[in-house]
């Protein structure tokens, strides 16, 4: 073995140079060719922060945020929101879920049997996938809170609105994500079932959920979050849940509500945080 | 005709010409070893058996059909009889050995079927009779990711053994094994194949192996076809010619091969020489 690579090996060989280095350099300069005039554009002005004037006026700000609201007319009133709010993030992203399921797996390479070969039905696949990456962008194009205002015309103020709105966006979303985790893990287990003739369902649940279970339930959960956050937004066109409630605590100028629910959605992100690590752990 | 392929030659994207102008035939039942140096094109022959890769040139014929003539619902079909054991098995590490195996069967099974027996294994004796014969039938709730690479490999013959596919083939399928249980691996797909009337062809790192267990060897050398003989009619010399370009000894699992110089090798001169 030895001996057959050393007579393989040319007797004087130039000093080895690393083919990607050039290209790496080039990709470097350009990245701050192109983010310098986007910082100058965002205006991005962090020394501003330490100005005398304006740290005054922030602490201020800050300042009234304390002592944090404890009464327990407040907190009666904080609970019933935390739980309004946590029952639209969740109806919306179980429907949000529904929605991106079925499209993610469409829009995933991994599952397309056309493409071994390439195969019969090729072009109409290439159509389909296509199709359906052009619908998941619009959902998720769109904020949810104008997905919002409009469904609030159709039902009315309230949270049926919100859980509408977030189902739309999140779907898109997470339909996009879910075909990315589809495509990105190892695939060959699925490729190795579709060319023994599984289904397409077959090889997304032989092959692909068991490899790809925890990416696919940490950012589920990981959008569940953004949801509970999100909701402050669609709150504040009147779908109810914490988000209205920190909506009337900043008109009335009440710093020490809006403190406190602050503290509920670090509270709601713990938790989310906590439940992402055991469902993680559940899934190994 | 089990499997024939005329004139076939496959161009990968990245340029490289793994067949050129392939012709073989294979009746059915009949049992093929393909044997020659690393990067022959042995994988490759295999995948396009397995309807895995479409030739650039030359007719593909598999099981009585042309696949890439297929429609998409009858190519499905016909890829659900053929068996492919991998070299690496394409077995996710946190699917349980059961379903790794009921998985083989997934051709033929309806989603219902499928998804149901993830909740509740289908086929609990068929599982544990396929990996009985590989010495695994202890292992049946195992997750796979507790298996060594050995016994992963075993699992993956179980699938095919499963399967109970027309046409079986096997790319490397013993590598990870040591030579006892190669020979008893190689001898559980020969077994299924006289049982079932099958079809076998298996590309072999191991020349000794591929001269116990199969009749006919075809060596395969840069994309060609070297040579295309009864296993009987093999002789040291072709089998040097064929690793030439390896610079060291015949690839052997067990001791160094023993075969007369010149033709013909006695029938089963390996048997001895492990």
């Amino acid at each position: 073995m030895a001996t057959s690579m050393a007579v393989l090996a040319p007797p004087a060989q130039a000093p080895l140079h690393d083919p990607a280095a050039k290209a790496r350099l080039g990709l470097a300069l350009a990245a701050l060719v192109v983010l310098w005039p986007l910082l100058v554009l965002a205006e991005f002005k962090p020394w501003l922060l330490f100005e005398p004037g304006h740290l005054s006026v922030m602490l201020g700000f800050v300042a009234g945020f304390f002592p944090p609201a404890l009464s327990p007319d407040f907190l009666a009133l904080l609970g019933k929101a935390t739980l309004e709010t946590l029952a639209i993030a969740t109806a919306g992203i179980a429907l949000a879920f529904c929605i991106a399921a079925p499209l993610g797996v469409l829009a995933a390479r991994s599952l397309a049997t056309s493409r071994i070969g390439p195969g019969p039905g090729q072009a109409a696949d290439t159509a389909v996938r296509t199709l359906v990456r052009g619908v998941l962008a619009f959902l998720r194009a769109i904020p949810e809170v104008v997905w919002a205002l409009v469904f609030v015309r159709v039902f009315g103020l309230g949270p049926g609105a919100g859980v509408l709105a977030l189902a739309v966006t999140y779907g898109g979303m997470l339909g996009k994500v879910y075909a990315e985790i589809l495509e990105s893990g190892d695939t060959r287990p699925a490729r190795a079932l579709l060319e023994s003739g599984a289904s397409r369902t077959a090889a997304l649940f032989y092959a692909l959920v068991p490899g790809s279970a925890q990416e696919l339930a940490s950012y589920t959960v990981y959008r569940w979050e953004c949801a509970v956050r999100a909701s402050v937004v669609m709150g504040f066109v009147g779908a109810g849940g914490l988000g209205q409630l920190m909506d009337q605590s900043m008109k009335m100028l009440n710093g020490g509500e809006a403190s406190t629910i602050l503290a509920t959605f670090l509270l709601l992100v713990v938790v989310a945080d906590a439940l992402s690590v055991s469902i993680r752990r559940a899934l190994a | 005709m089990s499997v024939r392929l005329d004139g076939t030659s496959l161009v990968h994207p990245n340029g490289h010409r793994a067949l050129q102008g392939v012709t073989l035939a294979l009746a059915a039942g009949e049992r093929v070893a393909v044997i020659g140096p690393s990067g022959a094109g042995k994988t490759t022959l295999v995948r396009v058996l397995g309807t895995s890769l479409r030739p650039g040139e030359g007719e593909v014929e598999v099981l009585g059909q042309r696949p890439w003539e297929l429609d998409a619902r009858e190519l499905r079909r016909l890829r659900s009889r053929i068996g492919t054991v991998h070299q690496s098995p394409p077995i996710p590490p946190r699917l349980r050995v059961v379903n790794a195996v009921l998985a083989g069967r997934l051709g033929t099974w309806s989603a219902w079927r499928a998804l149901a027996s993830l909740v509740s294994p289908r086929d609990l004796e068929g599982a544990h009779e396929a990996l009985a014969r590989l010495g695994l039938a202890d292992r049946l709730f195992e997750r796979c990711d507790r298996l060594s690479g050995g016994q992963l490999q075993r699992v993956g013959i179980a699938r095919v053994l499963y399967q109970q596919p027309a046409l079986i083939l096997a790319d490397e399928p013993v590598s990870a094994l040591d030579p006892t249980l190669a020979d008893e691996a190689v001898g559980a797909l020969v077994a299924q194949c006289e049982a079932s009337g099958a079809t076998l062809v298996a590309s072999l790192h191991a020349v000794d192996l591929a001269l116990k267990w199969f009749p006919r060897i075809v060596g395969m050398r840069a994309g060609e076809v070297a040579f295309d003989a009864p296993a009987s009619a093999v002789s040291r010399s072709m089998l040097q010619d064929l690793y030439a370009s390896e610079g060291r000894g015949l690839p052997t699992q067990g001791e160094p091969l023993e075969l007369p110089a010149t033709l013909p090798a006695p029938l089963l001169q390996t048997a001895g020489c492990r």
